[in-house]
């Protein structure tokens, strides 16, 4: 192994680390301040230990989204230094506009929504809320343009070997970014619901906190259903639009290696990558990849023996995670769907296999979320740059194997600690479930009349 | 040309900012242990930051961010010839930022265990950021292939000396911070602190004076254009204006001045490395510059124009999160407050 393969290995390891948390700070924050917006309207004290409750567990999150990010920041001047002298002049703008409108909004506002209970009106604890949400998910826009520039790039040109940016605004609509955006968004708060879902299950099948656990259940199920199927709708355009921009991305994700007009989609497939084929191909819905890839009977879908064989990505990984990935999503519009159809009888409390069943569904969009990025980036390969600039020529020339294996472990050792850690503090705080009283935080009001 | 030297200045600020804020933030966790004497006292120590910490965090996004944006081959030539510390960097600041919401979430050993890791999670980070701005002040082995030299060599001795340097301006500034926010043995532990890291910092900071003079190409600037000497009169000027503040236990003014020491400290090294980011010691011919590294017009007018709109917003937003946590902290309040770290 050499300096680019453990780079490429780092970063993937602490991508895929950082995004266990991402998606639950997206998620979450916007249950967590709905929460905080029905006190604030209502006065109904169950929704302000909701709020604490279900915020504990966003804060022991966040953190970890904060302390995992640092090094994403960094990595691509560390590890991947010519891809940053290639392409900083359009590629460190969006990641500039990141920190400083809206990541700073995110990180000034958390200190007062935590440490502020006794310090601001509700009007304006309940203003930083909304922040947070604001911060959180903008941040997540101008990454994810960033990535989609990577994938589909516009708005720049090639001069003497380097990327110029001339047209910011192209940058800004461009269509790959904002379909990104909004998946890994609706993707975000599938997570939150089934986290939500998950461990309400967990309470109302101990017959703890029924109130409190069929509430948080019941606004959890509605978000879910919702996000379920705007992720699915959302991914249905983002795949027709893969198709249009990266022709290799899809090929692969289908797994097909001839080019057809029109194409079936096969329900089942096993790739053969060694013979430039697949090994099976059957169960064919006839021209059913053409309207998936193409939005018509007879599109053309290019397949993989049509492009070189050095500008493949690798087809087996990146298939199996799409698949896994679609049937994931299928399945959480399913559980979606039976969740709000349940939940408005009086007896879910006792429909026990239900509930086992949302349990045991809460890790499932995270797994869903890394697929989505193995997809993404695998699929991108071997362009660090969609067409542009190979991953191979992004890494830096001066950092040694000896230095790459190092930092590999090590970062690797601390974000594998620190997950374990948020995990076990998770469990730990989950389980617990709400304060029985929340004596801390009295009234003014309550207070004087005593 | 005129426009990479309004970005080279910004930069220099974001830098400066960084420093101004997280450095108190820093210098806490390296006194944390020191003062932390009891429960209490380290509830108080680590609630003082507790509110404002990860904004200031942030200024380090935006410093490295802004490079990048601005001077995309500064940003890859810094961040790549410093790997390993800049690994090292990240790996123990990352228990800092944890140390905050976890050490409350446990029995007595748990919260032990993250006490020590934010004490950790501060110190080696501001050392490191000693040493590897102490490096940039001297010049980088870079050759036509860029960076050239070993992990070892960035280990010299002028960095580490410039490691200590920051631990003692840090402990300083956090020191002043205390003294405005803590009251009662620990107002008077911390003044104490003071004078201790004060006597580091003069110490260190004279012989990192001299090494500099005869050591790098730093004060060129200063001689060719003598107006500039007002920033490191400003910066003494400060330094004694805090010393003496603390003194008359004008916390605020203390703290104040010690921040604007800070800055005038950041500012003496931008106005020494200008035009260069990142100079080479072998040859000029080699260094990164802001004409060599500077993005396209286009992106600089743009980068700017971000910077305009949103610095004063967060300027604005962050001196009011700082004006709602203006109070000083009590032991008894803090043990009580169910909310505090």
């Amino acid at each position: 192994m050499d300096a680019l393969e453990l780079s490429r290995i780092q970063f993937a390891t602490t991508t895929l680390f950082h995004f266990i948390f991402v998606p639950l700070i997206l998620g979450l924050a916007v249950l967590v301040a709905i929460m905080e917006t029905k006190y604030v309207r209502t006065g109904d004290r169950i929704y302000l230990r909701m709020t604490r409750f279900w915020g504990e567990l966003f804060l022991i999150n966040f953190a970890l989204g904060v302390v995992t990010g640092l090094f994403l920041e960094f990595q691509f001047g560390t590890n991947w230094a010519n891809f940053s002298r290639f392409a900083g002049d359009i590629f460190g703008t969006p990641l500039a506009i990141e920190s400083l409108a809206t990541f700073f909004l995110e990180s000034s506002f958390i200190g007062v929504w935590v440490l502020g209970w006794n310090r601001v009106s509700q009007r304006v604890h309940l203003f930083s809320a909304w922040m947070l949400v604001l911060g959180a998910n903008l941040s997540a826009l101008w990454i994810l343009l960033a990535n989609g520039w990577m994938q589909h790039p516009v708005g720049e040109v090639i001069k003497a070997g380097k990327v110029h940016m001339v047209d910011f605004v192209a940058f800004f609509t461009n269509f790959y970014g904002w379909l990104k955006f909004f998946h890994t968004m609706f993707a975000g708060f599938t997570v939150a619901a089934f986290f939500v879902t998950g461990i309400s299950a967990y309470h109302l099948l101990r017959h703890r906190e029924r109130e409190f656990f069929l509430r948080s259940f019941r606004m959890a199920a509605v978000f879910g259903l919702i996000s379920s199927f705007m992720v699915f709708l959302v991914g249905d355009e983002h795949a027709y639009d893969v198709a249009q921009t990266q022709p290799s991305k899809i090929a692969a994700m289908e797994s097909v290696w001839n080019t057809r007009q029109p194409a079936n989609y096969y329900l089942l497939t096993i790739p053969y990558p060694g013979h430039n084929r697949n090994l099976v191909q059957t169960l064919a819905i006839p021209r059913g990849l053409s309207i998936l890839a193409t939005h018509s009977l007879s599109g053309k879908v290019t397949g993989l023996n049509s492009i070189p064989a050095d500008q493949r990505p690798p087809v087996t990984p990146v298939y199996l995670s799409f698949r896994l990935m679609v049937a994931l999503g299928t399945l959480f519009m399913l559980l979606g769907v039976m969740a709000v159809y349940l939940m408005r009888k009086p007896d879910l409390h006792r429909r026990r296999w239900f509930l086992w069943i949302m349990l045991a569904a809460l890790p499932l969009p995270y797994v869903a979320c890394e697929l989505g990025w193995t997809v993404s980036e695998l699929g991108r390969q071997p362009w660090i740059v969609y067409g542009l600039y190979r991953t191979a020529a992004g890494v830096s020339k001066n950092v040694s194997t000896a230095e790459a294996l190092v930092s590999l472990l090590g970062l690797g050792l601390v974000y594998l600690g620190v997950t374990v850690t948020d995990i076990y503090l998770l469990t730990k705080f989950a389980k617990k479930g709400p304060p029985r009283e929340l004596a801390q935080i009295i009234d003014l009001d309550e207070f004087r009349s005593t | 040309m005129a426009l990479a030297t309004v970005l080279f200045a910004i930069w220099g600020f974001l830098w400066a900012g960084y420093f101004a804020l997280d450095g108190f933030d820093l210098g806490v966790g390296m006194l944390f242990l020191l003062l932390g004497k009891s429960e209490a006292k380290r509830k108080v120590l680590i609630n003082s930051i507790g509110p404002v910490w990860n904004g200031n965090e942030v200024w380090l996004i935006a410093a490295g961010s802004v490079t990048f944006a601005a001077f995309p081959a500064a940003y890859a030539g810094i961040f790549s010839s410093f790997y390993l510390l800049v690994a090292l960097l990240v790996a123990t600041i990352i228990f800092r930022g944890l140390a905050f919401d976890f050490r409350s979430k446990g029995e007595l050993r748990w919260t032990r265990v993250w006490d020590a890791a934010f004490a950790v999670g501060s110190i080696i980070p501001a050392f490191l950021f000693g040493v590897i701005f102490g490096n940039i002040f001297r010049g980088l082995d870079m050759g036509p292939g860029g960076f050239s030299g070993s992990f070892l060599s960035l280990l010299n001795p002028y960095a580490l000396l410039s490691g200590v340097l920051f631990l003692a301006l840090f402990a300083y500034h956090g020191s002043a911070w205390l003294s405005l926010k803590t009251g009662g043995e620990l107002q008077r532990r911390a003044a104490d602190a003071a004078d201790v890291s004060l006597i580091f910092l003069v110490l260190s900071g004279a012989i990192f004076i001299v090494y500099t003079v005869f050591g790098t190409h730093m004060f060129n600037n200063y001689v060719n254009h003598p107006g500039w000497w007002i920033v490191p009169a400003l910066l003494i000027a400060s330094l004694a204006a805090s010393r003496y503040f603390l003194m008359k236990r004008y916390s605020a003014a203390a703290f104040l001045a010690s921040g604007f020491a800070v800055v005038m400290t950041v500012f003496f090294a931008v106005v020494g490395l200008y035009p260069d980011l990142l100079p080479s010691s072998r040859s000029g011919a080699f260094s990164i510059t802001i004409s060599n590294a500077a993005a396209s017009g286009y992106a600089l007018w743009l980068m700017l124009g971000v910077l305009v709109i949103f610095m004063p917003l967060v300027i604005g937003y962050q001196l009011w999160v700082y004006r709602v946590f203006r109070s000083p902290l009590l032991e008894e309040v803090v043990m009580n407050d169910e909310d505090a770290y």
